[in-house]
């Protein structure tokens, strides 16, 4: 796998979709292709409440990418230095097996180049040391991207934010008992 | 008379070489948000949030990321033009910007002639610009102008200023210290402001509770740590429960209380029978959730908020719904303190001066506005209006006939209910103009339509926002514009100069307009661009408790006032109860996905390409007698001529007593290829609402609207 990671905390998700548009705006794409998607479900009923699930799918940039394997041209590749898995539009014959070999769907077909594209986490963007459109973007932040290891983990944080959230009430409550 | 039309009045740098970053605001829809722009060598290549302004940072959502795809489209108004044929033909004329300035000038000519320069109207979408069209429409000797907020948040504004004298808009939420929201309807994650999602989900990421009550489980119901599904137009039955339970527990605030708020006997007097029992029948919640609910919040206050709403033209008592919210938050004690609402601050607070006012450069107009507001009608705010009186003006010439309407960037035939009695008030105008960036449903109907420039491609007038701090805001110009279009400020001035009205706006560039607004502040142009904007403070100061004056007559806060009183209205009205519709009847609903801005977005290519399906949301208990199944297509039709047909959502996420659609759908405009024919019409089922609103607020009463549903004919899916 690439070296990085690029976390999706659901929690923190509306679902609103801005990611896909900050992605399709950034490779001037048009109507059609989606090199990551929010896929969402719901409301169903979790504990009497309504919750809506969102999935967030962009490439997951794999250590063996069949995508990679199944490209008759070489357009699909895995960098070296850090293991993107990015197509070379020039060399892009358009035979679309790339998009039948990947188990998660994740090659996009641009009907304007009649060529792949796909989800590269923005490298252009990562190396000149920003982060991909996605993640910059976001209307809440549950995007984060980085290094994996090196960024933070938003579900840890927020459970343990929510503990002393928890606790300062439980304080409260007690003190308003009190006569 | 007039100087070269041939070129767009561009600010001095928009044709700069190389790579720069221009400060601007989004125009994707009414919110505005503050954002960078990257232009290299004259394009724009990357929109982001304004990254100066930490409560944004980089964040934008769908539809201001689809600003590009705007931008680069074609399927906009590209020349001035004016009608042939009948209105709505669609047969048009492209003529320059000299020939449609002097046709509407000599159409002006002629309303005044006829019924006076108050027979000129003018509407927009609110927001940070209005000094500009304010100025254009008093200088015409008008006091008729109007913003959106018929449809909008009307109720809200004039119940909010009946009790503190000002708007709900100024006060400021404080989420990152709040412990509970209660929202009724307000769908933050859905009607998205970037920076109130943003900082929602923050707080909620840090413990922040949110109840939130909706007919409808929206999304933002999905994130809430508790949702209530209320039986529709129930929400002032439970506030009245709500306060019944908060005095009688006596869990207010009791010092605030008695120093602030001014006719706490009446609010008695007004609950003294809403028990948690009374109001179960109403709302459908239990008293013993109501009881749960309010020793949550009794731990929680004071940093427990209240949202009184932005779109409330729900129903007749709206105004009382928002009233009452707003009396909770009293209540609670929450005002001016951490984690509650903030008051807006004016810069003479931080001893700093405002910008100066273009309407300065007008003499107040005595004519009485054409809806009454501010004189017959003593709780409207005369400085919004309410349009649907316009209308009913239009038609019925009383109090006065109305010949001229601007509809600038403001789509009434989209964003007001029945557009066949609109169309048919409209037919008594002399002109009807629409100054916008796209086909929009009423510009099709015009008889001149202006091509404005898009929000890249002009400057606007500096802004002055009140919050915890004061800031000047500026929407600088990116790009020069790729059609024959003209920025507001330009448009205006044009026609009033061939009203020989030359000193108003009297202005050659935008940067001479900024000069005037910025002059005595300390704030020069060169700062503004720094950042796009220029805060007035270092940092937010809370009015001492002592210290804080409400602006109404007595200072405090007002339950009974003044404005009511004179409109014969009383603090607190009982509450009117809704019979619940009852076989293949439902009251409608509606509301938007993040990805859409009302009839705005659906004809951007990205955004279009994205928009979810439209659907009607109905319960299962009354789909079953009616043969509909989920999925299937169902036809809905109001009390009008019009209907339409859909797919079902059958979902027990909605109230049994109404249906829910995305609003926003249903175009006609030919021009508008991707919009035209896809979905229906939300606005043209509520048949005969143009005529009902809530009396002491002014609104429109939208969602009193009553729909038929059945199976579609040719829908071909029934088993």
């Amino acid at each position: 796998m690439s070296k990085y990671i690029l976390q999706h905390d659901e929690p923190n998700c509306i679902g609103c979709r801005a990611c896909e548009v900050h992605c399709t705006s950034n490779k001037g794409l048009g109507p059609g292709p989606s090199p990551c998607k929010i896929v969402s479900a719901g409301p169903v009923d979790v504990d009497g409440q309504p919750r809506m699930h969102f999935t967030f799918m962009p490439c997951f940039h794999c250590e063996e990418p069949w995508c990679v394997k199944a490209c008759p041209t070489g357009a699909m590749q895995k960098r070296e230095k850090d293991g993107i898995v990015f197509v070379e539009s020039s060399i892009c014959i358009g035979c679309k097996s790339c998009i039948t070999a990947c188990p998660w769907g994740t090659p996009q077909w641009n009907p304007e180049t009649n060529k792949v594209v796909k989800c590269d986490f923005c490298m252009d963007r990562v190396d000149a040391g920003l982060k991909p459109a996605c993640v910059t973007k976001c209307v809440t932040g549950c995007l984060s991207f980085g290094v994996a290891n090196e960024v933070p983990d938003p579900r840890r944080e927020r459970y343990a934010r929510f503990l002393l959230a928890e606790a300062a009430r439980e304080v409260e409550s007690d003190g308003s008992d009190k006569p | 008379m007039t100087t070269s039309m041939a070129k767009a009045p561009n600010v001095r740098a928009v044709e700069t070489p190389g790579q720069r970053t221009v400060y601007s605001m989004c125009g994707m829809c009414a919110v505005r948000c503050p954002m960078e722009v990257t232009v290299e060598d004259g394009r724009v290549t990357w929109l982001q949030g304004n990254t100066k302004d930490p409560a944004i940072g980089a964040s934008l959502c769908a539809k201001g990321a689809a600003g590009l795809a705007f931008e680069f489209d074609d399927q906009r108004p590209q020349t001035p033009l004016i009608r042939k044929g009948p209105r709505g033909g669609g047969e048009w004329r492209r003529v320059s910007w000299d020939e449609a300035l002097d046709y509407i000038a000599e159409k002006l000519h002629a309303t005044i002639e006829q019924h006076g320069a108050r027979g000129i109207a003018l509407s927009d979408r609110g927001g940070p610009f209005t000094d500009l069209t304010r100025t254009f429409i008093h200088a015409l000797g008008s006091p008729n102008y109007f913003n959106h907020d018929a449809t909008c948040g009307g109720n809200v504004h004039n119940a909010s200023r009946s009790l503190f004298g000002f708007s709900h808009a100024e006060l400021i939420f404080d989420l990152k210290n709040t412990k509970h929201i209660v929202l009724y309807g307000r769908n933050i994650v859905e009607s998205i402001m970037v920076k109130e999602a943003k900082a929602f989900m923050g707080a909620m990421a840090n413990g922040m509770k949110c109840t939130y009550i909706d007919p409808r489980a929206s999304v933002t119901a999905c994130k809430a740590t508790r949702y209530w599904q209320v039986r529709p137009g129930s929400d002032y039955a439970l506030n009245l429960a709500l306060i019944h339970e908060i005095l009688k527990q006596e869990i207010y605030d009791r010092e605030f209380v008695a120093k602030f708020v001014d006719g706490m006997d009446a609010l008695r007097e007004a609950v003294a029978t809403t028990t948690p029992e009374w109001q179960e029948e109403h709302t459908g919640i239990t008293a013993d959730q109501l009881r749960e609910f309010v020793r949550e919040i009794a731990v929680d206050a004071p940093q427990v908020v209240f949202h009184p709403g932005w779109m409330t033209a729900r129903h007749k008592q709206s105004f009382y719904v928002s009233r009452s919210t707003l009396i909770l938050n009293a209540l609670m004690g929450n005002i001016e303190i951490p984690g509650g609402l903030i008051m807006g601050k004016s810069p003479a607070q931080y001893d700093r001066k405002g910008l100066n006012a273009l309407t300065a450069r007008v003499a107040p107009v005595e004519e009485p506005r054409v809806d009454g507001a501010g004189s017959e009608r003593p709780t409207w705010d005369p400085a919004i209006g309410m349009l649907h009186r316009l209308f009913a003006a239009m038609e019925t010439g009383k109090p006065y006939g109305v010949g001229a309407y601007f509809a600038y960037r403001h789509d009434p035939l989209t964003g007001m209910p029945d557009r066949e009695a609109m169309l048919h008030a409209m037919e008594h105008l002399d002109l009807l103009v629409s100054i916008d960036v796209r086909y929009s449903e009423t510009a099709w109907q015009s008889d001149v339509i202006l091509p404005e420039s898009t929000y890249l491609e002009r400057a606007n007038i500096l802004f002055q926002a009140n919050g915890p701090v004061p800031v000047f805001g500026m929407r600088d110009q990116a790009i020069a514009p790729r059609y024959d279009s003209r920025p507001a400020w330009w448009i205006f001035r044009e026609i009033l100069r061939r009203m020989d009205i030359k000193d108003t706006l009297d202005f050659e560039s935008i940067e001479e307009i900024w000069d005037y607004q910025l002059d005595g502040t300390g704030v020069s142009i060169a700062d503004m661009r720094e950042a796009g904007m220029a805060v007035l403070a270092e940092a937010p100061r809370f009015i001492a408790r002592d210290e804080i004056r409400f602006r109404t007559p007595s200072g405090k806060i007002e339950i009974v006032s003044d404005s009511l009183l004179k409109a014969g209205l009383p603090a607190l009205a009982p509450y009117s109860p809704h019979t619940a519709p009852t076989g293949d009847a439902f009251t409608l609903l509606f509301g938007r996905p993040a990805t859409l801005a009302h009839g705005q977005s659906l004809n951007n290519p990205i955004l279009r390409d994205i928009a979810p399906e439209q659907e009607l949301w109905i319960h299962p208990d009354r789909a079953g007698p009616l043969g509909i199944t989920d999925r299937a297509s169902v036809e809905v039709q109001g009390a009008g001529k019009y209907r339409g047909t859909l797919k079902a959502r059958v979902t027990p996420w909605i109230h049994p007593e109404a249906v829910f659609m995305l609003h926003g759908y249903g175009a006609t405009v030919p021009l508008a290829t991707r919009a035209v024919g896809v979905g229906v019409a939300d606005q043209r089922l509520q048949g005969g609402k143009l005529d009902e609103f809530d009396p002491a607020g002014g609104g429109c009463a939208l969602t009193e609207t009553i729909v038929r549903v059945k199976p579609a004919a040719t829908g071909g899916l029934q088993p």
